[in-house]
């Protein structure tokens, strides 16, 4: 290899193509749009910790990208994180913090706090300015309680006992404000979390499929994957597909031989 | 959403297909209304029966949509006053183009599908864009979910080209309840990759003995 490609790349963004990109968008090149993934998001805080919910749909418009993405991202073992928005800006922020945590944890040798998941996701999020655009429901329960909450993608933060966010979130916020009450037992909460997120699921078209939840308490998580499938498919044919040769037409059939156009030679195996 | 002063449209989504075989036509339609991210109703026809051989699926904008259909049930009863006969599905499909183009330069936001038998009894199917430039076809869907189905069709039901001698029958030699097997499996696999389609699936089959409806359910999410 020759001496210009010698050097690792310096990392942070590379300008190298925003010209060439430009030109292209005045052409008229539609950019690629992002993946956002509708939505509805819950969380509430009950007697002994707190649950986590989620849909499973992600779409590209109105396009239904993925039937059942996870929504409920891991931070710590006893922190749990939902995101709603674009897919990659809160795949990608709570792995980052994730990794933040982890390192604090062997720092600091301590079970991590749910209050420092928060600080970090504010303050990336503030300094992209909502560009990243990740709106978060941030649940769990350390050595000072359970706590739940809010994150939106400007960066400023509130702290409640009952959440929702994503396009559903109206759809379930009138589920939780009739039923929330203080001190819900677990079996209350995971039903009123799957409750709430049904009526995301079923009342807004940007969110649907499954019900995924999160419990979390003093010592133990438990993440309930396909907590409800409340929507299979209606219909399917018992007759089945066949595609059988000759049912798409071929029209023009070319076939060109490789073997005297290749030379195959000894030689000896390529250096690293 | 758009900061246009003047913009009276809106999208009700949907998806509409009709398939044409040798003496059937089948004609189906989801029966959800929405607008945005929200469900205004999951009950709501967008099927009419112009005349008795003769249905017509819009999807589109309901509130042009329901102007359409009145528009020309109104036309289909004159007809029949002064012609003391219904209207045929040829002459329907004529007036439905004409109807649309009559309002070239501020258009019904409606995407048609009309489908019925023709006057020798054998099933057709006429497609439209929303100015009404039409053609018959041996099937055809519009509407929100038509991409995902149009491909699957094309598959199933091959059409010969229009464009060969001797002129080729278009119609599907698959039989009425294949053709309706064919169309549920479709409107059900749209329905999951489509946000606007779903909840219910009305299926109008016409034949000689007359008119017959048939529903089923479609995911609600």
């Amino acid at each position: 290899m020759t001496g210009a490609m010698d050097l690792p790349p310096k990392g942070g963004f590379s300008y190298d193509y925003c010209r060439r990109n430009a030109m292209l968008a005045d052409k008229g090149l539609k950019m690629p749009g992002f993946l956002k993934t509708g939505t509805t998001i819950v969380g509430l805080v009950f007697q002994d910790g707190v649950v986590l919910g989620a849909d499973t749909r992600a779409t590209e418009g109105p396009i239904v990208a993925d039937k059942n993405c996870e929504k409920i991202h891991f931070m710590a073992p006893n922190i749990y994180c939902c995101g709603a928005g674009t897919a990659a800006d809160t795949e990608a922020v709570t792995d980052m913090v994730s990794s933040q945590l982890q390192l604090h944890r062997y720092a600091t040798g301590r079970e991590s706090r749910v209050v420092t998941a928060l600080t970090l996701l504010k303050s990336h999020l503030f300094s992209y300015q909502g560009h990243v655009s990740a709106a978060l429901v941030l649940g769990g329960v350390d050595v000072t309680g359970p706590h739940l909450h809010t994150v939106y993608p400007h960066g400023s933060t509130d702290t409640l006992p009952f959440a929702t966010m994503g396009s559903g979130s109206l759809a379930a916020m009138s589920v939780f404000e009739s039923q929330y009450k203080e001190g819900l037992t677990r079996e209350e909460g995971i039903k009123l979390v799957a409750d709430a997120i049904r009526a995301g699921i079923f009342n807004d078209l940007g969110s649907g499929s499954n019900v995924d939840v999160c419990v979390i308490t003093k010592g133990k998580t438990e993440y309930l994957r396909n907590h409800q499938l409340p929507n299979p498919r209606t219909y399917a044919s018992s007759k089945g597909y066949s595609f059988t040769k000759g049912q798409t037409e071929v029209l023009y059939t070319k076939i060109t031989q490789l073997k005297p156009k290749v030379e195959v030679t000894e030689g000896d195996a390529m250096e690293e | 959403m758009s900061r246009r002063g003047d913009w009276v449209y809106e999208n009700n989504g949907g998806t509409c297909v009709a398939i044409a075989g040798a003496d059937y036509c089948v004609v189906a339609a989801d029966t959800r209304l929405s607008v945005g991210y929200n469900i205004l109703t999951r009950d709501h026809s967008k099927i009419c029966e112009l005349a008795d051989k003769c249905v017509l699926a819009s999807s589109g904008f309901q509130g042009d949509i329901k102007a359409l259909h009145k528009n020309l049930a109104a036309r289909e009863l004159l007809y029949q006053h002064q012609h003391n006969k219904r209207m045929s599905c040829p002459a329907m499909a004529q007036l439905l183009s004409n109807t649309l183009y009559y309002k070239r330069f501020f258009p019904y936001y409606a995407f048609n599908v009309l489908g019925g038998l023709d006057s020798e009894g054998k099933g057709c199917v006429f497609t439209y864009d929303a100015v009404g430039s039409y053609e018959r076809t041996g099937y055809s869907t519009q509407g929100t979910g038509s991409s995902l189905i149009m491909p699957v069709l094309d598959n199933q039901l091959k059409s010969p080209s229009p464009l060969l001698l001797p002129a080729k029958d278009a119609v599907t030699p698959l039989s009425e309840s294949e053709a309706v097997d064919l169309v549920k499996d479709v409107f059900a696999s749209a329905t999951e990759r489509d946000i606007y389609t779903g909840d219910k699936l009305e299926i109008v089959v016409i034949n000689k003995a007359g008119m017959k409806r048939e529903y089923i359910d479609l995911r609600k999410d």
